[in-house]
């Protein structure tokens, strides 16, 4: 179990102006969480492509980052979520190099190996959320 | 949005990037880069990334677009500088940086391409000597 610390931030993702604040928002929040500086980096490179994911395919969302504890480490979580089309093959869009559009297809892929938690939910026509939570060793 | 500047030192072509790049200022800089390149001849392109905090796919996969520009152009490009948790990151994300040259610093960066630069010539000057030589009649 992980109860949250209470702090929490909520920000709008539309453009990718919005990309550049969620990383340095993400950034704010590995400071106090006191993650390594490797960590933070490999947090905040999961947390840019998750948030322009969210921007070019689900049409925009929200991004959600809160500092976290489950009793024993502190940590950062971040979700993204949007109401875009949804991914109907979850295997293939987290499969290295594989890309519906032009990009180089290592952001899901790459995030979920950049953090410690990754959870992905998602429904066809209804929109795409995914959780990170990257902990303080 | 934010355009980076360029800067033109002899031969060879600046990109010092100072800030948080958001998406439409990569495109920019790599089409500015493209038609500076054609613009001036200069034979190099060093992008010093020693104050960038994070390279994501988006970002990483400039690196290897200008290169690829610069070639058409009978250039080089070397990034110089990036910090070792960025290099880390990279690894991890899956983004492998292949035929971008890399140096470590500003000085390596130019050295690289002195040298490059003078392989070239020399192999021009082979390609004269290659010409066929008209038969003695
Ligand atoms: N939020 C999302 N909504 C809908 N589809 C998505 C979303 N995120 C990712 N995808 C799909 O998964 C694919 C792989 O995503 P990613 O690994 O980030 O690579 P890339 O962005 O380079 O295509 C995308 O091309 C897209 O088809
Ligand atoms: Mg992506």
């Amino acid at each position: 179990m992980t109860a949250p610390t209470g702090e929490r931030d909520e920000l709008v993702i539309a453009g990718d102006e919005d990309v550049v604040r969620v990383r340095q928002v993400v950034r704010g929040f590995a400071l106090r969480a006191k993650l390594s500086l490797v960590d933070q980096t490999k947090l905040v490179t999961a947390a840019s492509e998750l948030a322009r994911n969210a921007v070019n395919y689900g049409g925009g969302g929200q991004a959600v980052v809160e500092l976290v504890g489950n009793g024993r480490r502190v940590g950062v979580r971040a979700r993204f979520a949007d109401d875009g089309p949804g991914i109907s093959d979850v295997e293939l869009a987290l499969t290295d190099g594989w890309t519906s559009g032009s990009g180089l297809g290592l952001g899901l892929s790459g995030a979920r190996r950049l953090v410690d938690e990754f959870e992905l939910e998602t429904e066809v026509g209804r929109g795409t959320a995914v959780t990170i939570t990257k902990w303080a060793r | 949005m934010d355009r980076i500047p360029i800067l033109k030192i002899g031969q060879v072509l600046l990109v010092s990037i100072q800030i948080d790049l958001q998406d439409q200022s990569v495109l920019a800089l790599q089409e500015d880069l493209a038609e500076q390149i054609s613009a001036t001849g200069a034979h190099g392109v060093i992008i010093d990334i020693s104050a960038v905090e994070i390279v994501d796919s988006f970002i990483g996969r400039m690196f290897a677009t200008i290169a690829a520009t610069s070639r058409l152009f009978d250039a080089d490009t070397v990034v110089v500088g990036m910090r070792p948790a960025v290099a880390i990151t990279l690894v991890e994300l899956g983004l492998t940086l292949g035929q971008v040259r890399t140096a470590l610093n500003l000085e390596k960066g130019l050295a690289i391409l002195g040298k490059l630069a003078a392989e070239r010539e020399l192999a021009e000057g082979l390609d004269d000597l290659d010409e066929p030589v008209q038969a003695n009649s």
